[in-house]
């Protein structure tokens, strides 16, 4: 019963366009939309330089980063927390309980997510490049440009992953974040705080509404790649 | 301008996993005509190719060409037996040889849509080259290797299991490019591909050249016994 009364919570909250769930809707979007631009500039790059690239510390790192996927939020959370805070080394900046620190956090979490399946994906590629781009005297920047352009498709893939599990994540943000109404609320921390409340209804219809639009991300963002030519990679 | 011939080999060899592949070899090349590569599986032909492109690391040897090993490697291109296709277009697979030596976009794609045109696949630019059937994929590898005008094309059995038409097709292209000055250097199984294409004959056995002549000495009566057993279709080992 609780789970319909939550399905008619969300309708209303969405049919009223409700003032505070657009809010922490819209705060969502701009965290973890953010936290993916960045995360994905900083990974993908270096999933295709492990992917072409032979150095000695090569499989350790890749080792690590396949470790690091697994990080527990919350203490990922902490440890930027401990960062931030005023007497941490960048307590100057202030940023503790600000979107900005959630977004901080929300990197950290995704960037080896992503490396490692951006790597993965990329490997296949370059075993099919390499001799031809050995052959044309390509520079290692080159051979990135062209490992990330023509495996876009499957980088894409590596970046959702990385949405899904920023999208979802309560531990971290909450810890940096503090879940303050107005100023760092988003949608888990908000349905994290409803079900504490024993607001489960309301809690229900805030995770209906996240989970339409983790859908709705991930369906733009196929339609958008797929119509820009080709559509079959 | 400077000349990459003639090139000399000097106890030139290709190992891998302690094995030798190919070498040592001892050949000079000089700078006119088709080379073929002739020899039965195993014998060390792509090994060969490879060694003197520079895209096998050479295990022993040297080998000189007749200007700096840089020059070397930029005025020359290679073609797989199992052609790469890059994942973009047909137009853009062709035009990214030029980009990478600096052109732009759309001079690049000017110049790829006229070479895509001279190997008949003037009416697929469009296409995911992935998509190709084996003889438009080898085609498309041709005119990706010659759009930046090599002097120097080595390929690897370019015909291996293409059809009468797509063979024939094929050749002329590298007829018209030997026309042009193109230097080539292939290996093949297809001893009537051989007989119609070469100039001079380099036959392998066991890593090791049996024989260096001209096509009209070597398919007129081969000098050492192998080559000789190899020409009437026997197993040699």
């Amino acid at each position: 019963m609780e789970i319909w009364a939550g399905i008619t919570e969300a309708f209303w909250l969405l049919i009223t366009l409700d003032a505070d769930l657009v809010e922490i809707t819209l705060r969502s979007l701009y965290v973890t939309l953010t936290a993916l631009l960045i995360a994905s500039a900083i990974a993908l790059p270096l999933g295709a330089l492990l992917a072409v690239r032979r150095f000695r510390a090569r499989r350790l790192t890749i080792a690590v980063l396949n470790a690091l996927m697994g990080l527990p939020p919350v203490v990922v959370g902490l440890i930027v927390y401990v960062m931030l805070s005023r007497s941490g080394p960048f307590g100057v900046l202030g940023l503790l309980f600000t979107p900005t620190a959630m977004i901080i956090a929300q990197v950290i979490i995704i960037v080896p997510l992503i490396v490692s399946i951006a790597h993965q994906a990329l490997r296949e590629l370059w075993s099919d490049y390499h001799d031809l781009l050995i052959s044309m005297n390509t520079t290692q920047t080159q051979r990135i440009q062209a490992l990330l352009w023509d495996g876009r498709r499957a980088l894409l893939t590596a970046s959702l992953a990385g949405f899904g599990r920023a999208i979802g994540e309560v531990g971290a943000i909450m810890v940096v974040g503090g879940n303050i109404d107005h100023h760092t609320r988003v949608l888990t921390t908000a349905i994290a705080l409803e079900t504490g409340k024993g607001e489960f209804a309301l809690a229900l219809g805030l995770g209906f509404v996240l989970i339409a639009m983790a859908i709705a991300v991930n369906l733009a963002i196929h339609v958008i790649s797929r119509t820009e030519r080709g559509g079959r990679w | 301008m400077s000349n990459l011939f003639p090139v000399k080999l000097e106890g030139a060899l290709v190992r891998r996993a302690g094995t030798t592949l190919v070498g040592p070899l001892n050949l000079e090349l000089q700078a006119n005509g088709v080379t073929v590569v002739l020899g039965p599986n195993g014998a060390g032909k792509t090994s060969l190719l490879r060694m003197m492109h520079g895209i096998a690391r050479l295990g022993g040897g040297r080998i000189d060409w007749a200007c700096s090993p840089e020059e070397a490697r930029v005025s020359q291109a290679f073609v797989f037996q199992q052609p790469i296709m890059m994942r973009r277009s047909v137009l853009d697979n062709i035009a990214y040889p030029l980009r990478l030596s600096g052109l732009s976009r759309v001079k690049a794609k000017v110049v790829a849509a006229q070479a895509a045109a001279d190997v008949g696949l003037g009416d697929m630019l469009d296409r995911p080259a992935p998509f190709l059937s084996g003889g438009e994929r080898q085609k498309l590898a041709l005119a990706r290797a010659l759009v930046t005008k090599p002097k120097l094309l080595f390929l690897d059995e370019p015909c291996a299991s293409l059809d009468g038409r797509a063979t024939r097709e094929i050749e002329e292209i590298l007829n018209r490019a030997a026309g042009h000055g193109t230097r080539l250097i292939m290996s093949t199984h297809d001893m009537g591909q051989a007989r119609r294409l070469a100039t001079e004959v380099l036959f392998l056995l066991n890593g090791n050249v049996y024989e260096h002549s001209s096509a009209e000495a070597f398919f007129g009566g081969a000098s050492t016994a192998k080559a000789q057993a190899f020409l009437n279709g026997d197993i040699v080992e």
